[in-house]
């Protein structure tokens, strides 16, 4: 897979940061609180925070179970780039992928019974747009934007 | 994570922290084992003292919902925060549940499977 490329029109790139972990459930959280923690600095509202968290929880579990099929041993990687008032978010796993990334995003499309299937739903409710780029046995990769809103 | 009270057959189960693949496991496990082992009708979600719950949380929730509601069982909720309510409105939980102010509210609709309405 090609390097996330990051860009937004003529939004200048503020920050960005870089997280790589293994598949382990515990760093859903991690991820969570990590991305929360470097978007803060755009003083989001605790709404947009919480979108934030929700869309990355979303995004790392699916890696953790579908990529990876629970198995511990892959490594997960996070990027996150603040452009102005807007955030960039890229999760991307080294896992088996998705053969058919539209099936995949249809809401209740579970391969698992305990699962909702409303991961991809979830994401898209949170960010103001989700791209997924993936091809079996190429890992997947999410690319999610939120733009905040004005501050007073 | 989870601390369990039953009364009569109406199981109160209270979330505690963040909801998420970390813990969903032993939850889904703790809930089982306390169906498995009393004699429960209803189950009630006590959200107070959640701080975060993704779909793998709801996923476990609506699992053992789904148990309950075979055997004719209602499902309750207790303690929304408005971020928690959003997840749980946007999931459809919010629709095949009731919510309740308290806890005594919730038995006092639920037990002895009399009807609420």
């Amino acid at each position: 897979m090609k390097p996330c490329r990051h860009s937004w029109g003529v939004k200048p790139v503020l920050n960005r940061f870089r997280l790589e972990f293994p598949s382990l459930p515990g760093n859903v959280g991690l991820a969570r609180v990590a991305v929360a923690a470097f978007a803060a600095q755009l003083d989001p509202t605790v709404e947009e925070l919480d979108d934030l968290k929700g869309a990355v929880s979303e995004a790392v579990t699916n890696a953790i179970i579908h990529g990876y099929g629970n198995s511990p041993e892959g490594m997960i990687t996070i990027e996150a780039v603040l452009f102005g008032d807007a955030i960039e978010i890229c999760v991307e796993d080294g896992g088996k992928g998705i053969e058919d990334v539209n099936r995949a995003m249809e809401a209740e499309f579970s391969s698992d019974p305990e699962r909702l299937g409303l991961g991809f739903n979830f994401m898209r409710s949170f960010m103001d747009s989700v791209q997924v780029d993936s091809a079996p046995g190429r890992g997947t990769r999410v690319v999610m934007r939120k733009q905040f809103g004005p501050r007073h | 994570m989870l601390v369990l009270d039953a009364a009569g057959d109406v199981l109160i189960a209270q979330l505690n922290g963040e909801i998420d693949l970390k813990v969903a496991d032993e939850l889904r496990r703790g809930l089982e084992r306390a169906l498995d082992s009393y004699s429960i009708r209803h189950l009630v979600f006590d959200f107070e003292k959640v701080s975060f719950i993704d779909s793998t949380g709801l996923g476990v929730i609506l699992g053992r919902y789904k148990r309950v509601a075979a055997a004719g069982g209602r499902l309750g909720l207790l303690g929304l925060c408005p971020k928690v309510r959003r997840v749980l409105e946007f999931s459809g939980v919010l629709r095949i549940a009731e919510e309740f102010a308290s806890r005594n509210e919730a038995l006092q609709a639920l037990m002895g499977g009399e009807a609420s309405a």
